[in-house]
């Protein structure tokens, strides 16, 4: 297999990542050396083995559905970058 | 001995007996801080104030008789944890304005016990590094040869620790960053079972891997910690409700009839000759103490970090999705539109080694390649953690190198990420099967580097490995070397 700068570009745009032309080379060329690497997981058969997403085996943790303190508008607020009355201002989503 | 070389039990019994302050020690650690920093560079952001103010509020408990263990200490935190009115960057440029609304549940466990805080310890960006250099906050050296990395990604961490610029600290454990720094930098690190401490309030790397844990001087110490930080925690829905043992009490000396495992896939050749001769004198030294050793395989060994490697950037790619310039952190300006913003934010916000396991996360998690691999690497995650339960059938503890070579120099891997990855090679397979180990000081390399060994436990068998690194360090004197600073 080999990673083509247009494979990478479309992955930045899932990524939402802007890439300089030299970042898309430079990654390009490590994706490739360390997707190559990862091949080998190929040696392994694995038909029959459940895949494991969780190291302790556990259950759903549920919790009494009750009200409890949040931290509040202001704190909330308080790291916002452009924060208009009690909201989040973002550029404009529907043209 | 000054104040700053003190371990946390020895720093107890002098606050105690009230031979000390907090406020004396507390002093002169900052003062030990302002001295190493220039040098080290172990801390982004250090809180003089707030410790000295901590250490009045901690001598006023202790004149009133409400003393615990931790009472008084000055401690640090990896800026991985959320700390409530202090800056808390990861070592990222995209949080390098974020001031968290609260604590990690570490913390504030912590701080209920009185502790004194320095500060925020430097870090690789977003706990994605094995030597710290991929920090925003520039790199930290190893305080036993500054041209060397500490390790990382908790770097700032065990550098503080081995630079004595702090009496304990906490740092996170994704895929070996407590256990290499610990080794590289000559003190005790710890890696709990998965669940076995909360999450919450620690900012997210790869959530079915991270795991909190002590970095300290001693083995004492470590459980002094571990006992503080253990045990369920309703914010945090993977941390398990399993009673937490009293780790001082299981530190007996005694490990006679021990079986240790010894995993052949861990002593290959190409083992760095000062790492295999710190393994073959400590197996000697237990062997003396009437500990016997057992030949064992862990046979899917060799496809951990390929696992690994898709396994964190798929969880990372998708945890770090957060950082879009909406409610905290950086924002890019001059924009046009919301996909602009989100992107341009994010590509000034993130430095090279997140954008690359970002990408890799998403490639690997996209349209045509999730079965191929990341369903690929959490089937043999499978295989890995069933080669761990089938060797602890036979043994109690496992018994590895932590690295395969010393510290490297700075810049040495910089530009070979798959280099700088497989430096993790016996580290990670514990991440993967969620269970737990640790990392003690047990030699020198003929360049006066630290080298660590990696005793790991079964699931919740923190007391077993706390109890034979404790042996070891009774009967050796590698614990108690000081980094020539």
């Amino acid at each position: 297999m080999k990673i083509t700068t247009a494979d990478v570009e479309y992955v930045a745009l899932l990524a939402r990542l802007d890439l300089s032309n030299e970042e898309k080379c430079l990654f390009a060329g490590q994706m490739d050396a360390i997707l190559g690497y990862v091949e080998k997981l190929n040696e392994l058969n694995t038909d029959g083995i459940l895949p494991t997403s969780h190291a302790v085996p556990m259950e759903n943790a549920f919790r009494e559905d009750r009200t409890q303190p949040s931290i509040g508008v202001e704190k909330a607020l308080a790291n916002a970058p452009d924060p208009v009355l009690n909201f989040y201002r973002v550029p404009k989503v529907i043209e | 001995m000054d104040l700053f070389d003190l371990t946390l039990h020895e720093l107890h019994t002098k606050l105690k007996t009230k031979e000390v302050s907090s406020h004396e020690a507390t002093s002169a650690m900052l003062a030990r801080i302002s001295k190493c920093e220039p040098q080290i560079n172990a801390f982004i952001t250090v809180t003089p104030e707030k410790a000295l103010a901590d250490a009045a509020a901690a001598d006023k408990r202790i004149a009133a008789g409400e003393m615990s263990c931790l009472t008084g200490i000055p401690l640090a935190l990896k800026d991985i944890f959320l700390t409530e009115g202090i800056l808390t960057t990861c070592g990222s440029r995209i949080l390098d304005n974020f001031v968290p609304p609260y604590n990690a549940t570490s913390y504030e466990k912590l701080k209920e016990q009185g502790v004194v805080l320095l500060g925020k310890l430097n870090q690789d960006e977003f706990a994605m590094g094995s030597s710290n250099e991929s920090s925003a906050s520039g790199v930290v050296r190893n305080p036993w040869n500054t041209d060397c990395i500490p390790g990382g990604s908790s770097g700032g961490s065990a550098a503080a620790i081995a630079a004595r610029q702090a009496t304990v600290t906490l740092g996170t454990d994704t895929g070996g960053s407590i256990r290499q720094p610990a080794s590289h930098c000559g003190c005790v690190g710890l890696k709990p079972t998965y669940g076995r401490v909360s999450r919450y309030g620690v900012i997210a790397y790869a959530s079915s891997l991270d795991q909190v844990g002590p970095i300290t001087r001693d083995v004492t110490d470590c459980a002094t910690m571990l006992q503080a930080i253990a045990g369920h925690d309703p914010k945090d829905s993977t941390s398990v409700n399993i009673a937490v043992p009293d780790y001082r009490a299981a530190l007996t000396g005694d490990v006679k009839g021990l079986k240790i495992g010894l995993p052949k896939e861990y002593f290959i050749a190409g083992l760095d000759p000062d790492v295999q001769a710190t393994m073959d004198s400590a197996i000697e030294t237990y062997r003396r103490l009437g500990a016997e050793f057992v030949d064992i395989s862990l046979p899917h060994t060799d496809y951990a970090v390929a696992s690994y490697y898709l396994i964190a950037t798929a969880e990372a790619s998708s945890n770090l999705a957060r950082y879009d310039g909406v409610r905290f952190g950086h924002r890019a300006e001059q924009i046009d539109g919301l996909l602009e913003m989100y992107s341009k934010t994010r590509s000034q916000g993130f430095g090279s080694e997140v954008k690359r396991r970002i990408m890799l996360g998403t490639y690997a998690l996209s349209s045509g390649y999730y079965d191929a691999y990341y369903v690929k690497a959490q089937k043999v995650r499978t295989l890995i953690m069933r080669d761990f339960i089938q060797a602890f059938e036979g043994v109690d503890v496992i018994l590895t190198p932590v690295a395969p070579t010393p510290a490297f120099k700075i810049g040495e891997k910089i530009n070979d990420p798959l280099q700088m990855y497989l430096s993790d090679i016996f580290t990670i397979p514990v991440n993967l099967a969620g269970t737990c180990a640790m990392s003690i000081p047990a030699g020198l390399s003929t360049n006066g580097l630290p080298i660590g060994m990696q005793l790991i436990g079964k699931p919740f068998g923190e007391e077993t490995i706390l109890r034979t690194a404790h042996a070891f360090e009774q009967a050796t004197e590698w614990h108690a070397m000081k980094a020539p600073l």
